[in-house]
């Protein structure tokens, strides 16, 4: 097997070693910090679908992440007051139920995605950063000045979503749900990288003209792809959102966005486990760090100046070899 | 009908007229040659058969149908496979996945390819960058195959290449023309290969066609006068 495959098995393993071994001795906060991991891991690799395999650097995929959130918070918040989110022209009724909630988040993600890039896909390079980055402080703002749902204070949830047949509010079973979506989102990201639609997706920003030539739509491609991107990160916000039981605008800021890009570099852009590789260690910095410093920011702009700098390939790369294997 | 025409064709880039008055038709199943010195509208030609530069004046037609329209990525998928100038594979991707990258249902597919160029079954998994310039040439064409063209375009299909290779690729070229029966239109300067493969010439001059006739009927008067050779 190649030195990558064995480095992405031990982080996985690592991931769900850890949470177990704290379930073990009893140690809640570490599994609550294990499920945050992993939760922005999804959001990693979301962004992973657009950035890694599709080179768009897009600094407003927290619009994705903050929709996910607010379906949840919205649905939920219905559900708890016992009142219709619409009554006319159909009656619908808020949830608490967490695949239904997903299910939301997704198409919210996947639609919102689907619009911001059809206008987004127009433009290229500093302009594509800029104007995702404007949708998603746009929609910042907008939920802000939107008092129904908590405005600039958000909106609580007293009791986390429930899922068929599970506790969700013991952490290890709530880490179990969010470790299974994670592996499927990473088998999803593996399946669109080995597809045909993956290889067209890697030429399409470098070589659209070539692309073109052989009877495919570069544009389109990279469309599909910002979709399926903005529908993964959708889930991870309702999944981030269920976790602290909290949504506020601050989900949609561009921190957040810069936040989700950090753990794709830091991790390896296009590569499989980078953007878990990257949450993993962006969590544990915070927790870390911040418990010596409230600066600890500091300290990671100098990991990641130095990954930039010296480590193109990210961590993953530092270890594995810096070339991204297709499949 | 011709499988593709070309009539009074005029082309742009930006302000700069490139091609004034093109016209020469492709039959099903003939292998064309389309001469003319550096810079007389060989690849701009191209550009506007495969649909990558829009044309301004006369038409354009694949199989009766008005290309004006038409997207470079339909162009393709209508059947016209283009085999760029200077190769241009999928540099990161390994052979197989250039291969795959564009494939369509046909009579195409990876062994009928490998049956081609035997040598792209030997480095499948080998990175297109790493490739020979003559091994990149083959992976580009077996690339235009797998989209299952009904026109293949070569556009000077063996320039830079070893003799050695320039013969393989020319040996395919025929290969694909006597097994297939595919239409074929080919840019190169070497006319004593193309005499060996080419049914018709057209040679441009200036943006212009300014012969057309069956490739035997080449004489040294034309070629010295419009190919300086």
């Amino acid at each position: 097997m190649q030195r990558e495959t064995w480095t992405n098995l031990a982080i996985l393993l690592g991931l769900l070693i850890v949470p177990l071994w704290a379930w073990v001795t009893d140690e809640p906060f570490t599994i609550t910090l294990a499920t945050r991991a992993v939760i922005l891991a999804i959001a990693g690799v979301g962004l992973n679908i657009a950035l890694g395999l599709g080179g768009l650097v897009s600094l407003g995929h927290a619009a994705f992440f903050g929709i996910g959130g607010y379906a949840m918070g919205v649905l939920a918040s219905h559900a708890q007051a016992y009142s219709p989110l619409l009554e006319w022209p159909i009656l619908i009724e808020g949830t608490k139920s967490m695949p239904m909630i997903w299910l939301v988040a997704i198409i919210a993600g996947a639609l919102l995605a689907l619009a911001i890039g059809a206008l987004s896909l127009r433009t290229t390079g500093a302009y594509f950063i800029m104007i995702t980055l404007a949708f998603g402080q746009m929609l910042y703002f907008f939920m802000i000045s939107w008092p129904a749902y908590g405005g600039e204070d958000g909106l609580s949830i007293y009791v986390r979503n429930g899922f068929p047949g599970l506790n969700t509010l013991d952490p290890i079973q709530f880490f179990a749900i969010c470790f299974t979506l994670l592996v499927l989102v990473l088998w999803l990201f593996w399946q669109v990288n080995r597809s045909a639609f993956g290889l067209a997706l890697g030429s399409a920003r470098q070589n659209p003209d070539r692309l073109r030539a052989v009877g495919i739509h570069p544009d389109r491609t990279l469309l599909v792809a910002f979709t399926i991107s903005g529908a993964v990160t959708g889930l991870a916000g309702a999944l981030f959102a269920d976790l602290n039981r909290f949504v506020s605008p601050t989900m949609f800021s561009w921190q957040t966005s810069g936040e989700i890009m950090v753990f794709v570099i830091l991790g390896g852009v296009g590569r499989l486990m980078g953007p878990v590789f990257g949450a993993v260690l962006f969590v544990v910095l915070e927790h870390v760090l911040g418990g010596v410093s409230e600066f600890w920011h500091i300290y990671l702009g100098a990991i990641l100046l130095g990954v930039v700098l010296f480590a193109r390939g990210g961590l993953i790369g530092l270890i594995a070899g810096r070339a991204v294997a297709h499949g | 009908m011709s499988l593709l025409k070309l009539d009074h064709v005029s082309a742009f880039y930006g302000a700069s007229q490139a091609l004034f008055d093109v016209h020469f038709d492709v039959q099903a199943g003939e292998v064309v040659a389309l001469l003319g010195r550096n810079g007389m509208g060989k690849t701009t030609t191209i550009k506007v058969i495969c649909r990558l530069l829009r044309h301004r004046g006369g038409l354009v037609l694949l199989d009766g149908q008005d290309m004006a329209q038409v997207p470079a990525h339909r162009a393709a998928r209508a059947g016209i496979g283009l085999v760029p100038e200077g190769r241009r594979c999928f540099a990161p991707l390994t052979v197989h996945e250039n291969l795959i990258a564009a494939a369509r249902p046909g009579d195409w597919d990876l062994p009928a390819v490998a049956e081609v160029f035997p040598r792209l079954a030997e480095r499948k998994n080998q990175r297109a960058a790493s490739l020979s310039g003559g091994e990149q040439q083959m992976l580009a064409i077996g690339r235009a195959l797998m989209t299952n063209p009904r026109l293949l375009v070569l556009d000077e299909a063996t320039e830079g290449l070893a003799p050695v290779i320039r013969q393989e690729i020319w040996a395919a070229i025929a290969g694909l023309r006597r097994q297939s029966g595919l239409s074929i239109l080919v840019v190169d300067k070497s006319l004593r290969e193309l005499g060996r493969v080419a049914d018709r010439a057209v040679i441009l001059q200036k943006g212009v066609s300014v012969w057309t006739g069956a490739f035997g009927d080449l004489d040294p008067d034309l070629t010295d006068r419009y190919l300086g050779v």
